[in-house]
């Protein structure tokens, strides 16, 4: 069997450039211990589902080890930026999985980290703006072997 | 734990966008359902010359061995460290500098 290097690198970049499909967070059913967790974070708030674009695998071989990139639509200026991403595990032992500090010397709103999924299961990203709106987005991730052992 | 591994550009211009790697060897052990005692970095920061431009508070799901990617503009004279806070307080930093011009 032959692969030229022109096809093999054009298949690289289609798996590679996967960007999942939003779900509605409002579609979701939450655990009381999620809904907790969320309720932390809106403080109140009503969050828009707009602006996040989540970039992971639909299905991971590791649940331990799940790369997820978050971009958020801002400018980063002193004026307009985001300042927190937090993201919250669904099907988790516990809900938390991290929550990220930006200021405006970050250039855009794309961050990179791995995540921990115990299952198959919605994660959710909600990004705080500095005037106190907030936007969020939901993805789910299936997962060959869970990822909470430890 | 091993020393923590940073990639930088070597050189930038004064407010180019800089991509910033890191990575440190870390078990992450939550002791939710195994045996061991729990073992977990609470805090990731990142500053520009002396001032915090990004930080990560880390919760049971992240995962072990963390790694970041972000972008900073970059500022002269572009001195950078990197500090990951264990939750018993130990800290673990390494720094790092891009040549602004």
């Amino acid at each position: 069997m032959h692969f030229s290097r022109r096809s093999f690198l054009s298949s690289a970049a289609t798996s590679a450039a996967l960007v999942l499909v939003p779900i509605p967070v409002s579609a979701l059913e939450l655990k009381p211990d999620v809904a907790e967790a969320i309720d932390a974070i809106l403080n109140g708030r009503e969050a828009s589902e707009a602006g996040i674009e989540l970039d992971a695998p639909t299905v991971a071989e590791n649940g331990a080890q799940v790369p997820l990139t978050i971009r958020v639509n801002s400018p980063m200026t002193s004026d307009d930026h985001i300042e927190t991403i937090h993201i919250i595990a669904t099907a988790n032992p516990e809900p938390g999985i991290g929550r990220f500090h930006l200021t405006p010397r970050v250039a855009k709103a794309e961050v990179f980290t791995r995540i921990r999924l115990a299952e198959e299961q919605e994660y959710l990203v909600f990004a705080e703006l500095n005037d106190g709106r907030i936007l969020q987005a939901a993805a789910r991730t299936a997962v060959s072997i869970g990822g909470c052992a430890t | 734990m091993s020393t923590p591994r940073i990639r930088l550009p070597r050189s930038a211009s004064e407010g180019e966008e800089i991509e910033i790697r890191t990575l440190i060897d870390h078990p992450m052990i939550t002791a939710v359902s195994g045996p061991d005692p729990r073992n977990m970095l609470a805090r990731f920061e990142a500053t520009m010359n002396g001032e915090t431009v990004f930080a990560y508070d880390f919760e049971n799901g992240s995962a072990a061995n963390p790694s970041f990617t972000f972008f900073v503009r970059a500022a002269a004279p572009g001195q950078f460290t990197f500090t990951w806070t264990h939750e018993d307080g130990h800290a673990y930093s390494a720094e790092g500098s891009v040549r602004v011009s």
